[in-house]
């Protein structure tokens, strides 16, 4: 079997894969990281959603073997090693953007992501539309929206410090 | 630490884990040795299976085992059970064939379970799985209750002639025949409620772990009610007691009633694991859920309103016909009567109502409770109905529906259909919800939209819903098979810190943090010494999980009747230490004083007596603080309120926005403000996505058209809009929280209130009705025809 070498969140592995093994499949499974959620079988709902080079990726759409040499981000790594929480993930926890917590991982990733590539700032119509990739059953977005608006100032005032 | 007691909006204790990827879903837990089954499903909605060759599938790499329904039946297992019986109106009971785990004979619906493969990866028993080539006869398929009861129709089941499942019946007819021979007009409505699949986040996964050295069984499930599995599966499924069988809910990602229920998997990965002596994972696929988690709604009604000259309400009759899909599911034969048919009062003092409701085998996945189950048909059925009062009389439809609320002083009100409402205040959810949405400023909008070539729309639903289930005497007597009352064990520790064991379930409510702001607010205990415990048949007592709205309710009453049990006992223990009588002792804020004087004792101090009883009354009192207690309710609670939805659709191409939506609810005492309106939000969430979005589509033939989320379309963030939530409580009367419940009320009130506003903002096309979903095709056909 083939072999890929991944480094996620910070630590270097090399495993064994089918040529059809999903990246979320290495993560989950064979990493032990199930924080990246598997919510459907068509790329729909985002709840596998990490980062592959910083950006968002839709963890059960890459198969590992397209991983291969990248630096990946899940959920796990999103934390300083104290516990600090990352500022979006402060913010879903202040704006009461999660119930059941299925989705939240992938959303926080894709959050993260669209926050980045929008230093310029993002109007409540641009999140909605930046979570085009993403479902939740739980929360109507309402809070997600206000959690992701909140999180924007406070991740780039740290990128700018 | 500020206030975190009952009604403060403290952050929720279970979101660090969440959100740092460290829940335990039930997908996340792996058991030494484990293997992964894979369900054959049928293809087919309807046919005799004449022969099951599993021999290739079974010499597949590695393959371990592959079972079929023979060999379920050869071990004596038992079909799944339906844990409510409804009689129909000539007192027989309703007809319940057999619904095997596996197939066995024929297959009934697309996703019916025909063999599981078990092997050592899941590819490896998928791919199995595609060995299997099942010898079906094809038979033809009734896929709606309109085909399923045409003379001559597919029969679902062999013995079930007709399809009918119960043909039931509430209210006096002769009587309510009779206002409406006499009454001065009535108004008809022939409406549709469409059917949903309910899509939690999280799809179903159960692990089956047999521990070959002491013969217990552990199930580990994606459910909302760990004993009722237990003792559904153990006592008529397995035939395993429950001391041997132990059920464990984790964190689960969503229910909304679709993991109430015994389902299939959980018995096949259960009996498996002890076949192959290994532990045996099953998860489903998201195709998989669509064919296989209980669907909702699906009702076809006929509502007539009969009113006299001034719009007052004198009688409602309404003909339904319920959807039960192939099988009867756990909860199924209660939704569409006694979840439903009571409800058709609404906040209306209509004096008579009759209502009869034919229940229907079709060869579609089974259908059961979706949040709201039952009251969401019901409100919507009564306010497009109200609607359409107004409409054809030229009554406002503001002031139709004041003229005949409930007034606020009538309560408890006795409806004519079994329910006796303990409080509500109509008038004024309606009134604070015309001032938040500023119902007055619509017409200006309305003629600003125009100006743009926008048609705006605004719409209205004053509703009430029935929750905090349920007496068990009450549903007893109704065809329950379960009793519905609630039970916490509080156990005070040595040091002073608490530990809650809930029966209630939390699958995204917040119990965690909620359940813990009661035991700060009655035991004065700070809320991070407080930890609540849920989900483990284990650990908590025998309780019936989360479901109707009933968890502070009915769980969170438990809760204050034991902590009255923990302080009845500290008292006894404090008098004991400060050599005074227990009518002398009062407890507050964490302290037990004898009345009048300065001496006092902490919660802390007595606990660590309790537990350390050197200087103890031993003779009167045992050691120890932990108490539990069972609650049933006496009563049903009845939150309410009013939702006002504003929406705009493009003529030319039948789009259609949300604008504005605004919810204002009676939910009794309200603990966390922030989760109450988090739920509300999501529930009206859901009740957008079945007014505009949402819609399980069979063919004609019975295969499942929106079978993923490619063709069944799921509310977006883009779809939706930030939603205004306010709240203008009465307490509930009967349980000591004053609690109502709030988890279904957003998915209630709101459906009618959007089509309300897509009518209203028709009217000029001659919209008097239309069904959901109200896509983007729908309206623009009806504009063009309109044109």
């Amino acid at each position: 079997m083939p072999q890929v070498t991944l480094t996620v969140n910070g630590k270097q592995h090399t495993v064994e894969v089918e040529g059809r093994t999903l990246l979320v499949e290495v993560l989950r499974e064979k990493l032990g990281l199930t924080g990246t959620h598997i919510g459907c079988d068509t790329s729909q709902c985002g709840a596998c959603v990490v980062h592959v080079g910083g950006e968002a990726v839709k963890s059960c759409t890459m198969l590992a073997l397209q991983a291969n040499g990248s630096a990946v981000t899940t959920i796990e790594g999103l934390a300083k090693a104290d516990g600090t929480l990352h500022p979006m993930q402060e913010m879903f926890r202040e704006h009461h953007a999660l119930q059941c917590g299925f989705c939240t991982p992938g959303m926080v990733m894709s959050a993260i992501d669209l926050v980045n590539s929008h230093p310029e700032g993002l109007t409540e119509q641009e999140i909605r539309e930046g979570l085009e990739g993403n479902l939740c059953r739980c929360t109507g977005y309402h809070n997600i929206v206000k959690a992701i608006a909140a999180a924007h100032p406070l991740m780039h005032a740290k990128a700018a410090e | 630490m500020g206030f975190e007691g009952i009604g403060a909006s403290v952050r929720r204790k279970e979101d660090v884990r969440f959100l740092s990827g460290r829940g335990n879903y039930t997908d996340d837990i792996n058991r030494p040795g484990q293997l992964y089954a894979y369900i054959k499903r049928s293809d087919r909605p309807h046919a005799r299976l004449n022969g099951l060759d599993v021999s290739a599938a079974q010499a597949a790499p590695g393959v371990v085992a592959v079972f079929v329904g023979a060999d379920m039946a050869a071990d004596n297992v038992g079909g799944l059970p339906c844990g409510w019986q409804i009689h129909s109106k000539d007192g027989s009971p309703m007809a319940e064939p057999p619904h095997p785990v596996l197939a066995i004979g024929k297959v009934r619906h697309v996703g019916d379970p025909v063999a599981v493969v078990i092997a050592e990866s899941r590819q490896a028993a998928k791919d199995a799985a595609e060995l299997i080539h099942p010898d079906y006869e094809d038979l033809p398929a009734s896929a709606t209750t309109t085909a399923a009861l045409k003379p001559g129709a597919a029969t679902v089941h062999d013995d079930v002639a007709g399809n009918v499942c119960y043909d039931w019946h509430i209210g006096d007819k002769a009587v309510v025949d009779d206002v409406f021979a006499k009454a001065h007009k009535v108004v008809r409505l022939d409406l549709e409620n469409n059917r949903l699949i309910p899509n939690a986040m999280e799809p179903r996964s159960a692990l089956g772990d047999f521990d070959t050295s002491s013969g217990d069984y552990t199930l580990f499930t994606t459910s909302q009610n760990p004993h009722v599995i237990r003792l559904l599966m153990g006592a008529f499924v397995l035939h395993i007691p429950e001391n041997k069988l132990r059920v464990v809910a984790p964190d689960v990602g969503g229910g909304f009633g679709s993991k109430i229920y015994h389902y299939a998997e959980e018995a096949i990965v259960t009996w498996a694991s002890a076949k192959v002596r290994r532990p045996v994972k099953w998860t489903a696929e998201r195709n998989e859920s669509f064919m296989s988690d209980a669907h909702g709604r699906d009702h076809v009604s006929t509502a007539e309103m009969a009113i006299d000259s001034e719009g007052h309400f004198l009688g409602l009759r309404v003909a339904t016909v319920a959807n039960m899909g192939a099988y009867l599911s756990t909860f199924a034969p209660c939704v569409p009567t006694y979840l439903y048919a009571t409800l058709l009062a609404g906040v209306y003092k209509t004096p008579v109502i009759y209502c009869e409701v034919k229940a229907v085998f079709t060869n579609t996945v089974p259908v059961d409770a979706y949040r709201g189950a039952g009251r969401p048909e019901a409100t919507f059925l009564l306010e497009r109905l109200v609607d359409a009062v107004a409409h054809d009389t030229g009554i406002d439809r503001v002031e139709l529906r004041r003229k005949n609320f409930i007034p606020a002083d009538a309560f408890p009100y006795q409806t004519p259909v079994a329910l006796q409402y303990d409080s509500g205040d109509y008038q004024t959810t309606l009134r604070v919800a015309l001032k938040n949405a500023d119902w007055d400023g619509f017409e200006a909008r309305r003629a600003e939209a125009k100006s743009r070539g926008m048609l705006r729309g605004i719409g209205i639903s004053t509703y009430l819903e029935a929750c905090g289930i349920a007496p068990s005497a009450v549903v007893g007597s109704l065809g329950a098979r379960a009793g519905l009352y609630e039970v916490a064990n509080i156990r005070v520790h040595p040091t002073g810190s608490v530990t809650v064991f809930t029966g209630t379930h939390s699958h995204g409510q917040g119990h965690e943090t909620t359940l813990a702001q009661l035991v700060v607010d009655q035991l004065g205990v700070p809320f991070d010494q407080v930890e609540v415990v849920h989900g483990d048949t284990a650990k908590i007592p025998f309780g019936m999980g989360t479901y109707g709205s009933r968890s502070l309710a009915v769980g969170g009453s438990a809760m204050v009747k034991a902590m009255d049990k923990i302080i009845a006992k500290g008292k006894k223990i404090a008098a004991h230490l400060m050599e005074a009588s227990v009518e002398d002792i009062e407890f507050a804020n964490n302290t037990f004083t004898v009345a009048g004087t300065d001496k006092s004792k902490t919660l802390t101090d007595i606990s660590l007596t309790a537990y350390v009883p050197h200087n103890y009354p031993i003779d009167e009192l045992e050691p120890g603080l932990d108490e539990t207690a069972f609650y049933d309710p006496k009563n049903f609670t009845f939150p309410g309120g009013c939702h006002i939805a504003e929406v705009e659709i493009d003529p030319e191409t039948g789009v259609i926005h949300m604008c504005n939506f605004t919810a204002v609810d009676d939910v009794g005492r309200v603990v966390n403000p922030m989760i109450v309106e988090g739920q509300v939000q999501g529930g009206v969430a859901q009740g957008i996505g079945q007014a505009l979005l949402e819609n399980a589509a069979y063919d004609a033939n019975g295969q499942l058209l929106s079978g993923s989320f490619m063709d069944y379309t799921m509310p977006r963030a883009d779809d939706l809009i930030n939603i205004s939530v306010a709240t203008e409580n009465t307490m509930c009367t009967h349980n000591p929280l004053g609690s109502k419940g709030c988890g279904e009320v957003g998915a209630i009130g709101s459906p009618p209130a959007v089509i309300n506003a897509v009518c209203d903002a028709l009217k000029d096309y001659g919209v008097r009705h239309l069904n959901m979903p109200a896509t983007a095709p729908k309206l623009w056909s009806i504009i063009q025809a309109g044109k």
